[in-house]
C-alpha cells in the first residue's frame, strides 16, 4: 500500500506482525489458558484462577467492549457521548428479560410472571415482553433496541447539525429522561430494584464455574471480534472520513460525503456494541437496574477511553482495565477516597495527557506530558 | 368526644354568655407538669367552660414558651419571665425544663384555641377559627350546637362558616328537606371537602330534585375551586421557575458568556446550601437571639465561598482548557467529584437540617384551596433581586462592560488594556458564586446534602441551552416556561413523566432551534 | 460588459437578484451575477460586501430569503444540500486553510477524489488504481509529491492552500469558488498559484475572491466589484479601477 503512515508504535501495534502475535496470545489466554486455569488446576495453586478474578475479568471485558464503542464515536468520530449508559443498559434489560423468564416458577411468589410483576398485580407481561423467553430473540433484542434508539435519537441530532457540547448534553439529557422512565414501577422492568435473582441461563443454572467460564470466554471472544471490526472500520476509507468529520466536518460535506449517514452508521454501531455488553455483563453481575442510565456512569465511561488514549484501539482497553482495576482495589481498601481518586483522574487526565496513557508511552520522554504553563485562550 | 366538649361549651357560652373562669394555679400546673392524661382532661375542662382568658396561656403553650420551674410554672418571653395567670414579670429561675406536649396534645390545643376563639369578640379571629374548624369531624349528634352558635353570630362570613359546617352533616341528614336545604346550601362552598362530599352524596342519593341540587352545587363548587387549584399550579410552577433561574444564572454568565461548560456548577449550588447550614450553626451557637436574620449573612457566606472556590477552579482547571469544550465538560466533572466527595467527607453523607426562619414560614391564604408558602415567595422575590443585581452587573458596572468586551472581542479588548486573563477569572467566580446564592435559595425549599447539585445541573443547562447562549432575557423566559410548563404536566401526567416530556420537548425544540430561543442570527462560524 | 455574457456560449452559473438577511442586516441586497463555462472570474469589494456570503449562498450553506441561484442551465441550487452542491461539481475553498491535518497529504486527497462516497463504498471497497494514478497526477499538479505520506498538519500554510486546492480539483469541479487563494503565501508561491489558475481555466469555471490586486492583475480576465451586497461594477481591470463609484468606494472610506 502507497499510504502507510508512520505511527506510534503502541497506538498501533495491531497493523503490525507483532501486534497480530499479541492478539493471537490474547485470544489464547481468554479461551485457553484462562479456563484450564480457572477448571482444571487445583486451588491453592499459583496457577490457579480464582472465581472472583474470572468474575471480574469478565466484568472488565465487558467495560472494554463499552470503552471500545464509545472511542470509535469519540476518538475518531469526535462525537463525545454522555449516555452511552443508556445502550448498555437497554442492552443489559433486554437480555434481562430472558434471564427473568428463565426463573420461571421459582421466585418468591412462585407464579408465572416475575415476582415485581406480581408485586404490581398484573396478570399479564407487557406487550414489550412477548417473546423475551427466546434466547435467541432476546440477544438479538439486546443489540437491535439500543441501536434503534441510537439510530433514530442520532438521525435527528445529526440532521439538524447538533454538535459538540450541544450534542453531549443532549444525550446526558437521554440517558437522564431514560433512567426517570426506568425508574418508575410502571413502565414494566421492575422499577427500583431493576432485574436480579437470576437463576439460570438456557437452562443451565447460572452458579456454577463452568456456566461463569462460558461467559468470561464469551465476553473475552466477543472483545476480541470487536476489537478485529474496530481495526476494520478505522484503517478502511470509512476510518479516514471519520477522521476528517472529527476535524472539519463542512469541509468534507464540500468533498461530497454525507456526513450524517456516517455519523450515524458508526453511532448505531457503538451503540449496538453498548447493547452487546450489557447482554453479556448481566448475566455475570446477576443485577441490572437504572442506575446503570445515570448520567455519571455514561461519563465515567468517557473517562476509561481518556485514560487510555482515544483515537488508538489498545488505548480505551487499558483505560477501562486501569480504571477499573483501581475502582475495585479503592473500593475494597479505602472507598472513601475513590471519588477523589476519579475526580483527580479527570482533570489530571484532561490537563496532563490529553492522549491517554499509550499516547504517554508513545511520545519521546520530553514531550510525553503536556506541562499546562500556557493558559489557553477562549474563542472569542 | 372532644369536639362534641368543645361544642358543648360553646353552646352553653351562647346560651348564657356567662363565662366561668378556670384557668387556675392548680388548671396550669397540671396542663404543665402533669402527665398526657392529666393535660388532656385540664385542657377539656378549659373548653367546656368556655374560659377565653385561656387562650393566652394555651397559645404560650403551644409555642413552647412555658416552662417549669422547681415548683412553678413561669412563661418565657425573651429574657424575662411571666407568670402564667397575672402575666405580670417575675425574676427567671436558673433551672427549667420544657413543657413536653405530644403531638396528639399539641392538635388538641390548636383545635381549643380555634373553638374558644369563636367566642372571641373580635369577628376576624372568630373566622379564623372557623376556618380552622373546617376540617374537623362531625357528626349529628353536634348539629344543634352548631345551629344555635350561628343563630347567635353576627357577622355573615362567620354564620356562613357556619352554615357550611352545618351542612356537610345535614347533607347525610335523614330528613329530605334537611339534605336538599344542606345541598342548595353549599353551592357557595370553596372546599375540597364539600366537593367530596356532594360527590359522595351523589353517588348515594335517589331523590331526583336532591340530585338536581347536588348536581348543581357541585358544579358551582368544582368551577370555584379550579381558579384556585389553577392559579396553585401557575404559582407553584412560578416558584420552581425562579429556582431554575437561580441555577441558571450563573450557568448564564459561566457558559453564556464565556463558553465554559462547568459540570460543577451545581456543586457550587450545593457549596452554596451547606454555606447556608453553617451560617445557620454559628447563629445558632453565637447569635441565637438573631438567629431569625441569619439568612442575611448566609447569602454573602455563600457567594464569597463559591466564588473563591470558582477562583481557583478557573486558575488551577480551566484557564488550560479554554478552546477545548469537551475536555473542559470532562475536567469540570471530575471537579465536581472532588467537591461532593470533600464535602461528604466534611459534612457526612447524610442530608443536614436547614432551618426556615420564623418569618418565612407560615402562608398567604389567598383562597380556601390556595396557599402560598411565603418561603416560595421570597425565593422567588430574591431570584429577581438576583436577576436584577446580575442584569446590572453586566449592563451597566466597568466590570460588566470589561465581560462583555472579552467575550465578544478577546484580542480588540486586550488592545484597549483590559487583562482579559484577571477578567475570566473574575467572570467566573462570579458565575460560581451566583451558584453560591442559587444553594441559599435551594437550603430553604429542598434537602441539603453531597448531591443537590446533582438533580439541578440537567435542568439548568436546559435552561441556558433553550433560551440561547449569551442572553439573561432568554435564561429568564426559558426558565418560566420550562417551570410552568413542568408543572402544568406534572399534574396532567405525573412528575416522572412531566420530566421526561419536558426532555424530550427539549431534544425536539433543539432540533428546530439549534441556536435557543434568543439566538442571534448572523453568520455562524463552523 | 453586457456583450460579453451575450457573446458566451453556456453559462456555469447563474444569480439573479439574490436577497440574505441576518436579523435585519442585508448582507445581500438583490445580487446579481453569471460566470460563463470556463471562465476565470475575480471578484473583489470592500469587507461586509458580502463575498463570502455570496459563496455560502452558491455552496448551499446559506438559504437566501428571495432571488435565482443556478447552476448551468437546470440545477436550483438553492434547493440543494451541501453534498449534493459539491457532489454536482462545485468546489469551494476557505479563506482559512481547511484540510485533515491528522491525515496524510495522500489520504486528503484520496477523501477528496471523484468516487462513491457513500458508507458501503468507503468501508469495503479497496483504492482503485485508477483513483491512485489520478492522486499521483494531483500530487504533482500541486507541487506535494514528496510530501504524500506526511502529516497534512505538519506543511507549511502555502503549502496546506494548495493542498486544498489540490482537494478541490480532486472532484474534478466545474466550477471551483476560492476565497483568497494566496493569502500569507510567499511571492513565490503567489506566482505559481496565478500559473496554476492560468492552466485551470478553459477546464474549469474560476471564481476567486481576492484583496490582492497585483495577483488579481495577474490572472483575472474579468472583475466584478461587490459593494454592500449587490453588483457595483464589472469588466476588466483596468475599466473597472477607473470606474469613480469604486474608486470612491474603495477609497472613499
Amino acid at each position: 500500500m502507497l499510504h502507510v503512515a508512520p505511527s506510534p508504535p503502541l497506538a498501533r501495534c495491531l497493523y503490525e506482525k507483532r501486534g497480530w502475535a499479541l492478539f493471537a496470545l490474547a485470544a489464547l489466554v481468554i479461551l485457553v489458558v484462562a479456563p484450564l486455569a480457572n477448571l482444571v488446576t487445583p486451588e491453592g495453586s499459583f496457577l490457579h484462577l480464582s472465581d472472583a478474578s474470572v468474575a471480574l475479568l469478565g466484568k472488565l471485558f465487558c467495560y472494554a467492549m463499552l470503552a471500545l464503542a464509545m472511542d470509535l464515536v469519540w476518538g475518531y468520530a469526535g462525537i463525545l457521548s454522555l449516555g452511552h449508559g443508556v445502550f448498555f443498559a437497554l442492552g443489559g434489560y433486554a437480555f434481562g428479560m430472558y434471564l427473568m423468564r428463565q426463573i420461571g416458577h421459582d421466585g418468591s411468589y412462585h407464579a408465572d410472571l416475575p415476582d415485581f410483576m406480581v408485586f404490581l398485580d398484573w396478570n399479564s407481561f407487557p406487550w414489550f415482553w412477548a417473546y423475551t423467553d427466546h434466547f435467541c430473540y432476546a440477544l438479538a433484542l439486546a443489540i437491535l433496541a439500543p441501536a434503534a434508539l441510537a439510530c433514530a435519537f442520532g438521525f435527528f441530532a445529526f440532521r439538524s447539525r447538533i454538535k459538540g457540547v450541544y450534542f453531549s448534553i443532549i444525550t446526558q439529557a437521554l440517558t437522564y429522561a431514560m433512567m426517570l422512565l426506568f425508574f418508575r414501577n410502571e413502565t414494566g422492568f421492575g422499577g427500583n430494584n431493576g432485574f436480579t435473582d437470576f437463576k439460570r441461563i438456557l437452562d443451565y443454572p447460572l452458579a456454577t464455574p463452568q456456566t461463569r467460564i462460558i461467559l468470561f470466554m464469551l465476553s473475552g471472544g466477543s472483545l476480541l471480534l470487536l476489537l478485529l471490526a474496530s481495526r476494520f472500520i478505522v484503517t478502511s476509507k470509512f476510518g479516514r472520513v471519520l477522521t476528517a468529520i472529527r476535524e472539519a466536518e463542512s469541509r468534507v460535506m464540500f468533498c461530497g460525503y454525507d456526513t450524517l449517514s456516517y455519523k450515524l452508521a458508526i453511532w448505531t454501531f457503538s451503540a449496538a456494541i453498548c447493547g452487546l455488553a450489557g447482554a453479556l455483563y448481566v448475566p455475570q453481575v446477576g443485577i441490572i437496574n437504572p442506575s446503570e442510565m445515570s448520567p455519571a456512569a455514561s461519563i465515567e465511561i468517557a473517562i476509561w477511553t481518556a485514560v487510555g488514549g482515544r483515537g488508538t484501539l489498545i488505548g480505551p482497553l487499558v483505560g477501562a482495565f486501569v480504571v477499573n482495576g483501581a475502582k475495585s482495589l479503592f473500593t475494597a481498601a479505602i472507598p472513601e477516597y475513590w471519588l477523589f481518586f476519579l475526580g483527580l483522574l479527570f482533570v489530571l487526565v484532561t490537563l496532563l495527557l490529553p492522549k491517554g496513557v499509550i499516547g504517554f508511552f508513545d511520545a519521546p520522554p520530553s514531550a510525553r506530558i503536556s506541562l499546562p504553563f500556557t493558559r489557553k485562550e477562549p474563542a472569542s | 368526644m372532644r369536639m362534641l366538649r368543645l361544642f358543648a361549651g360553646l353552646a352553653m357560652l351562647a346560651v348564657f354568655c356567662a363565662p366561668a373562669a378556670a384557668l387556675d394555679r392548680g388548671a396550669i400546673g397540671r396542663l404543665a407538669s402533669g402527665d398526657a392524661d392529666e393535660q388532656r382532661q385540664a385542657l377539656d375542662a378549659l373548653v367546656a367552660d368556655n374560659d377565653v382568658s385561656a387562650l393566652p396561656f394555651l397559645q404560650d403553650l403551644l409555642a413552647d414558651r412555658v416552662k417549669i420551674g422547681a415548683d412553678t410554672t413561669i412563661i418565657v418571653d425573651g429574657d424575662h419571665g411571666l407568670d402564667p395567670l397575672e402575666r405580670a414579670p417575675v425574676a427567671l429561675p436558673s433551672d427549667l425544663e420544657d413543657v413536653s406536649t405530644s403531638n396528639s396534645l399539641r392538635l388538641a390545643i390548636e383545635e381549643s384555641i380555634a373553638a374558644l376563639e369563636l367566642l372571641s369578640p373580635d369577628p376576624a379571629l372568630r373566622l379564623e377559627a372557623v376556618k380552622r374548624l373546617q376540617n374537623a369531624e362531625l357528626d349529628e349528634a353536634r348539629l344543634a350546637l352548631i345551629a344555635k352558635a350561628e343563630s347567635h353570630e353576627r357577622d355573615s362570613a362567620v354564620r356562613d362558616g357556619l352554615r357550611q359546617m352545618r351542612a356537610l352533616s345535614e347533607l347525610q341528614s335523614g330528613d329530605r328537606a334537611m339534605r336538599l336545604a344542606a345541598a342548595k346550601a353549599l353551592r357557595a362552598s370553596v372546599s375540597g371537602r364539600v366537593r367530596e362530599a356532594l360527590k359522595a352524596r351523589l353517588a348515594s342519593e335517589e331523590d331526583g330534585e336532591i340530585r338536581v341540587a347536588l348536581t348543581r352545587s357541585l358544579r358551582n363548587v368544582e368551577s370555584s375551586l379550579a381558579i384556585g387549584e389553577n392559579l396553585g399550579i401557575v404559582f407553584s410552577g412560578v416558584s420552581l421557575a425562579s429556582i431554575l433561574l437561580l441555577a441558571a444564572l450563573g450557568l448564564a454568565v459561566t457558559y453564556g458568556l464565556m463558553g465554559v461548560i462547568n459540570m460543577a456548577h451545581g456543586e457550587m449550588m450545593m457549596i452554596g446550601a451547606y454555606a447556608t447550614y453553617v451560617a445557620q450553626n454559628c447563629f445558632r451557637a453565637y447569635l441565637p437571639d438573631h438567629f431569625q436574620w441569619y439568612l442575611a449573612a448566609a447569602a454573602p457566606v455563600a457567594f464569597v465561598v463559591a466564588a473563591l472556590i470558582g477562583v481557583v477552579i478557573e486558575r488551577m482547571v480551566i484557564r488550560f482548557l479554554y478552546g477545548r469544550a469537551l475536555e473542559t465538560l470532562l475536567a469540570t466533572w471530575g471537579v465536581s467529584l472532588i467537591l461532593m466527595q470533600t464535602v461528604r467527607t466534611m459534612f457526612g453523607a447524610q442530608n443536614v437540617q436547614v432551618e426556615n426562619p420564623a418569618w418565612m414560614s407560615g402562608r398567604v391564604f389567598v383562597m380556601e384551596n390556595l396557599q402560598l408558602p411565603y418561603n416560595r415567595i421570597v425565593i422567588i422575590a430574591f431570584s429577581l433581586a438576583v436577576l436584577a443585581l446580575v442584569s446590572f452587573l453586566l449592563a451597566r458596572t466597568r466590570l460588566g462592560l470589561f465581560v462583555r468586551a472579552v467575550t465578544q472581542n478577546r484580542t480588540m479588548a486586550k488592545c484597549v488594556g483590559v487583562d482579559s486573563s484577571r477578567i475570566d477569572t473574575i467572570a467566573f467566580a462570579l458565575g460560581s458564586g451566583i451558584a453560591g446564592l442559587a444553594g441559599v435559595a435551594l437550603s430553604q425549599v429542598g434537602n441539603v446534602g453531597p448531591d443537590l447539585g446533582q438533580h439541578y445541573i440537567v435542568d439548568s443547562f436546559m435552561v441556558v441551552v433553550l433560551g440561547g447562549v449569551g442572553q439573561l432575557a432568554g435564561a429568564v423566559y426559558a426558565a418560566l416556561g420550562l417551570g410552568v410548563a413542568g408543572k402544568i404536566f406534572e399534574n396532567l401526567a405525573g412528575a416522572v413523566l412531566a420530566e421526561i416530556a419536558l426532555l424530550v420537548f427539549l431534544i425536539v425544540f433543539i432540533q428546530k432551534r439549534p441556536q435557543g430561543l434568543f439566538a442571534l442570527g448572523g453568520r455562524q462560524a463552523d | 460588459m453586457i456583450e460579453a455574457t451575450e457573446i458566451s456560449s453556456a453559462v456555469a452559473l447563474y444569480l439573479d437578484d439574490v436577497q440574505v438577511a441576518f436579523d435585519g442586516f442585508r448582507a445581500l441586497r438583490g445580487l446579481s451575477l453569471s460566470i460563463d463555462v470556463g471562465e476565470l472570474r475575480c471578484v473583489i469589494g470592500p469587507n461586509g460586501a458580502g463575498k463570502t456570503t455570496m459563496m455560502d449562498v452558491i455552496t448551499g450553506k446559506t438559504r437566501p430569503d428571495a432571488g435565482l441561484v443556478y447552476f448551468g442551465r437546470s440545477l436550483d441550487l438553492t434547493r440543494m444540500s451541501e453534498p449534493q452542491i459539491a457532489a454536482a461539481g462545485i468546489g469551494r475553498k476557505f479563506q482559512k486553510p481547511t484540510v485533515f491535518e491528522h491525515l496524510t497529504v495522500f489520504e486528503n486527497l484520496e477523501l477528496a477524489v471523484k468516487a462513491d462516497k457513500s458508507v458501503r463504498a468507503s468501508l469495503f471497497r479497496r483504492i482503485s488504481g485508477e483513483q491512485i494514478d489520478r492522486i499521483g497526477e494531483l500530487l504533482e499538479t500541486v507541487e506535494l509529491a514528496d510530501k504524500a505520506q506526511d502529516r497534512a498538519g505538519l506543511l507549511s500554510h502555502g503549502q496546506k492552500q494548495w493542498l486544498e486546492i489540490g482537494m478541490l480539483l480532486a472532484q474534478r469541479p466545474l466550477l471551483l469558488l476560492l476565497d483568497e487563494p494566496v493569502a500569507g503565501m510567499t511571492d513565490h508561491e503567489t506566482k505559481r498559484t496565478a500559473e496554476l489558475l492560468e492552466s485551470l481555466a478553459g477546464q474549469h469555471s474560476i471564481m476567486v475572491v481576492e484583496h490582492d490586486m497585483e495577483f488579481v492583475g495577474a490572472i483575472a480576465r474579468k472583475v466584478t466589484v461587490l459593494h454592500e451586497g449587490a453588483v457595483l461594477a464589472e469588466g476588466r481591470l483596468s475599466d473597472v479601477q477607473s470606474d469613480e463609484r469604486v474608486i470612491e468606494v474603495y477609497l472613499g472610506r
